[in-house]
């Protein structure tokens, strides 16, 4: 049967929605509230709360940790220095994304590996003749993100360690209020934000003590609905929704290259080996034959089609998950996979596919809106992702 | 319209079909569809064949011989309008094999429940089981077209065989690399070997090989079961079709409908119509004789029964040249199952999953283990049958309330291996034996069933051959077996549904692609004929 997360206790009771989801076979809240719309705007401009336990979860340990990580994923393991955490994808043999996530050096032989889909058999069959342990703590070990510009004062108010010099994409492990947990200075929103990985055990005491505390400061625990928003103006793509594992995919069209998902920069060809690397090194020698890509609607061409039929424009009130047809001319360019309407940028955004020769930042396409029931074309280019980047995030 | 044809002007029928299983009268539908004047001849008092329902005890009904609908091609359901000639196929989701160590292992339609199911087990399993049923719907796409195709013969120069083996070509190159790969083993390996290669839960390999062996004489270890999975995963390409599943009313409903459609588009459809032989005159099938020695003629005489029964028995060896006799009697059918329907006073308690619950909605399969499943098949291989058997149970009153009077239920068992050469032959000792043998089995599992009992029906597959006229009780009118399949069957070179006789063809499962209540022989029989005469 579908599972509760260890903070259920707590989040059922304040789900006055009663919208819930299906995450990796576990039912997290949708939004909370009737409407996600302070849910997210508590991203941008307090703290929110998020339950990520269902995230998949291995700690990789032993004297052949960093050669079995660095045998699979994309980028450079072994030059990660304990305390940091590096987001990468992995692919299959045919340098097709398999999925991404990250990974945390927590001691010098021991990493803790998050991803969306299972992946204990497919680490366990690149371990073969290594001296290393899988442990799959996906149930065993819970998970809160604490995302928005309030998020690293209140966990200062609970934290026995100075989270002011733990940078971006760094963690440390620390005590909340006593509890022991790892903070890690990540999370899924573009936003200043921690995430705070604890034992079960201690998820719910874990969650009263950032209640408590974030009250002050206006914490508000916050649902799907509203991360779906804030990624999508991170510019961070969903395994799914805007990709499709090679895994699952039943033809080639459906797998992408790492290239291909605008994540060159994960894919260390300096390294000697890692699976799909051959195939990656020839790839990386021509133009990917798609991009993924930010896509802006333009307001004024959107105002037009509406008015055509006297209505003022009409904007998705929550993030779409679908595939919306983008247009060069008459020519399909590619296809948006998630977007919606940006509450903090005023501005209808979109990730999508373009292929490569459509997809240089300003080019102007065309995307696919349904106005009254017909199908019609709003103007729409090109942006540099992500669409949102506050300093903060970094600072 | 040739010469050849002026005697048969004055003929009321273009074409007879002998025997109104479903595959006869999916022919008949699709000749009459195409405006052929044709008549169904039933030996039977109803038509259906094997995919019949009865009541076979007062208020409780049964699927007395196929009990699911597997793998009835979708083309069909939409061509002959199955739903508006009232074909109802209710989902039948979940299977569950109950363990002799109390536990249980479930496989659900749900994709985070079956996975949440498949990790107690093995969490390497639960992570495979999503990549090898893509590779199998993979397969499966890989081998659909041919099921739709008549087999082209590779020995063959005739324009007709080239097409058709470039077509074949083309679309195994097309497969690509890896795919092919796959196939190739899928072809050649043994379902339990095939399985090894990717799960460790005993139960779970054990529970899909057993579609591997199920109307063969093959063990879960003999080569070539593996291909037999694939038909399993024939029916999942179609998905929201939805073509496995249970036919509300039972099988008979499907057959039903079929007879529905046909009588619509102006088939005749006689039952209590058995034929003693077909008429031959000038070397050429002319019409049908009946038992009461009533002679109809036609154009085209179309046999749904086995290939056995139309050679050896409406035809004779007299009229046929003496190498195709010889390989039809080569073609193997041996029986290897048996069927037990129950009528219930209450519901099974499972020891696993006491108590009512989804799974009584589903497939509960006694198949433990690998080893389980090899060792009924030793059995049967010296002619016993199985001391525990392999067994597929429903419970179809659990999806369509009105098999049975309220509150009580109807239980369909399919037994195997249970030779139909079974050593001393088949008395009515034997065949309460073999009852006996499947309650005591059950029982393990589901301790209340000796008492929930009202009544129950035994049928060996000899008692299937005496009561629809399968040789030998074989289900799939001959092995669906890898040297029985495409082009050789049931004859190398007689494999297009046209016989040896002018004017005779064959249509049912005895021909490519057989197996299940599936309609494909009886569809690609009727396009063969409407092909051949324009």
């Amino acid at each position: 049967m579908l599972r509760t997360t260890p903070f259920h206790a707590r989040t059922s009771a304040l789900c006055i929605s009663h919208a819930w989801r299906r995450w990796a076979g576990y039912i997290v809240a949708s939004s909370y509230e009737l409407s996600h719309e302070r849910e997210y705007h508590a991203i941008r401009s307090s703290a929110a709360l998020f339950d990520i336990s269902p995230l998949f979860k291995y700690v990789v340990k032993g004297r052949d940790a960093s050669r079995l990580l660095d045998r699979v994923v994309t980028r450079d393991v072994g030059r990660v220095s304990v305390g940091q955490v590096l987001y990468t994808t992995w692919c299959d043999a045919a340098g097709k994304v398999l999925d991404d996530g990250t990974i945390s050096r927590l001691e010098e032989r021991t990493y803790r590996m998050t991803s969306a889909e299972p992946t204990l058999r497919w680490l366990e069959d690149n371990a073969t003749g290594l001296d290393v342990s899988i442990e799959d703590v996906s149930a065993s070990l819970a998970a809160l993100a604490v995302q928005g510009p309030s998020s690293r004062e209140i966990l200062q108010q609970l934290a026995d360690v100075d989270l002011g010099t733990l940078k971006f994409f760094r963690m440390t492990a620390a005590r909340l209020r006593g509890i022991q947990v790892s903070v890690s200075r990540t999370g899924y929103t573009g936003d200043l934000g921690y995430e705070v990985w604890v034992d079960a055990a201690n998820a719910l005491p874990l969650w009263d003590a950032l209640i408590e505390t974030g009250a002050r400061y206006g914490i508000v625990p916050a649902g799907m609905l509203a991360l779906d928003v804030a990624r999508i103006e991170a510019g961070l793509m969903l395994l799914d929704v805007d990709y499709v594992s090679a895994r699952k995919a039943l033809n080639d069209r459906q797998t992408s290259s790492p290239f291909e998902l605008d994540l060159a920069w994960t894919v260390d060809l300096k390294k000697e080996f890692f699976v799909g690397r051959d195939v990656l090194a020839s790839e990386a020698l021509r133009d990917p034959e798609w991009q993924f890509v930010g896509v802006e609607v333009d307001w004024e061409g959107l105002e037009r089609l509406y008015a055509q039929v006297g209505l003022a424009p009409q904007l998705p009130n929550a993030a779409w998950r679908m595939s919306v047809p983008i247009y060069a001319g008459d020519e399909q360019a590619g296809y948006a996979t998630s977007g919606g309407w940006s509450p903090l940028l005023k501005k209808y955004i979109a990730l999508a596919h373009v292929r490569s020769r459509w997809a240089q930042p300003g080019a102007e396409l065309e995307m696919e809106v349904t106005v009254e029931h017909q199908r019609k074309r709003a103007p729409a280019r090109i942006v540099k992702k992500p669409f949102f980047n506050p300093e903060r995030k970094r600072a | 319209m040739t010469n050849n044809d002026a005697p048969f002007m004055q003929q009321p029928y273009d074409v007879i079909v002998i025997g109104g299983g479903h595959n006869g009268l999916v022919c008949a539908a699709y000749l009459a569809r195409a405006g052929r004047r044709v008549l169904v001849l039933e030996r039977r008092e109803r038509v259906g064949g094997a995919a019949i329902s009865e009541e076979v005890f007062p208020g409780f009904k049964f699927s007395v011989f196929s009990y699911v609908v597997s793998l009835l091609r979708p083309e069909i359901i939409r061509d002959l309008e199955l739903p508006r000639h009232g074909l109802h196929i209710l989902p039948l989701e979940s299977t569950v094999t109950p363990l002799p160590n109390g536990d249980y292992l479930a496989q659900w339609s749900d994709h985070d429940q079956n996975r949440r199911e498949l990790a107690r087990h093995s969490l390497r399993d639960a992570e495979a089981y999503d990549e090898f049923g893509k590779l199998m719907h993979q397969m499966a796409r890989a081998v659909k077209p041919f099921l739709a195709m008549t087999p082209p013969d590779p020995t063959s120069l005739a324009p007709g065989d080239l097409m058709g083996l470039a077509r074949v070509g083309s679309h195994m190159r097309g497969l690509g690399r890896g795919q092919f790969h796959a196939l190739h083993k899928l072809l050649t390996m043994s379902s339990a070997d095939y399985l090894d290669e990717w799960f460790d839960t005993e139960a779970l390999k054990a529970t899909k090989s057993a579609s591997g062996i199920i109307g063969t004489f093959l063990g879960p270890r003999s080569p070539g079961t593996a291909y037999v999975l694939l038909h399993h995963y024939m029916g999942e390409i179609d998905g929201v079709f939805r073509a496995w599943g249970f036919a509300k009313g039972g099988n008979g409903s499907v057959s039903a409908a079929i007879a529905a459609a046909a009588a619509e588009h102006g088939a005749q459809i006689r039952t209590s119509a058995p034929v003693e032989r077909v008429l031959m005159e000038n070397g050429r099938a002319t019409g049908v004789v009946l038992d009461n020695g009533e002679e109809i003629r036609a154009k085209v005489v179309v046999s749904a029964a086995d290939p056995r029964r139309t050679f050896t028995q409406l035809v004779g060896p007299s009229h046929l040249p003496s190498d195709f006799v010889a390989a039809i009697e080569r073609f193997k059918f041996r029986g290897s199952s048996a069927k037990v329907n129950l009528a219930l006073s209450e519901l099974p308690n499972f020891t696993c999953i006491p108590g009512t619950g989804p799974h009584l909605r589903g497939a509960i399969s006694i198949s433990p283990s690998v080893d389980y499943l090899e060792r009924a098949y030793d059995d049967a291989k010296y002619g016993e049958v199985s001391r525990h058997p392999y067994m597929d149970i429903v419970i179809p009153s659990m999806i369509d309330p009105s098999m049975a009077p309220p509150g009580r239920h109807v239980m369909s068992i399919f037994v195997q291996y249970v030779p139909y050469h079974v050593n001393g032959g088949w008395t009515d000792a034997r065949r309460e034996a073999l009852g006996d043998s499947v309650i005591n089995t059950l029982a393990q599992y589901a301790p209340n069933i000796r008492s929930a009992i009202l009544h129950r029906q035994v049928i060996t597959p000899a008692d299937i051959e005496r009561m629809v006229g399968l040789s030998e009780g074989n289900i799939f009118q001959g092995e669906l077996a890898l040297q029985q399949m495409f082009f050789l069957r049931p004859v190398p070179a007689w494999a297009k549904y046209k016989t040896p006789i002018v004017g005779l063809y064959q249509c049912g499962s005895g021909t490519h692609p057989g197996g299940g209540v599936m309609g494909a022989s009886g569809r690609n029989a009727a396009l063969a004929i409407l092909r051949g005469r324009k």
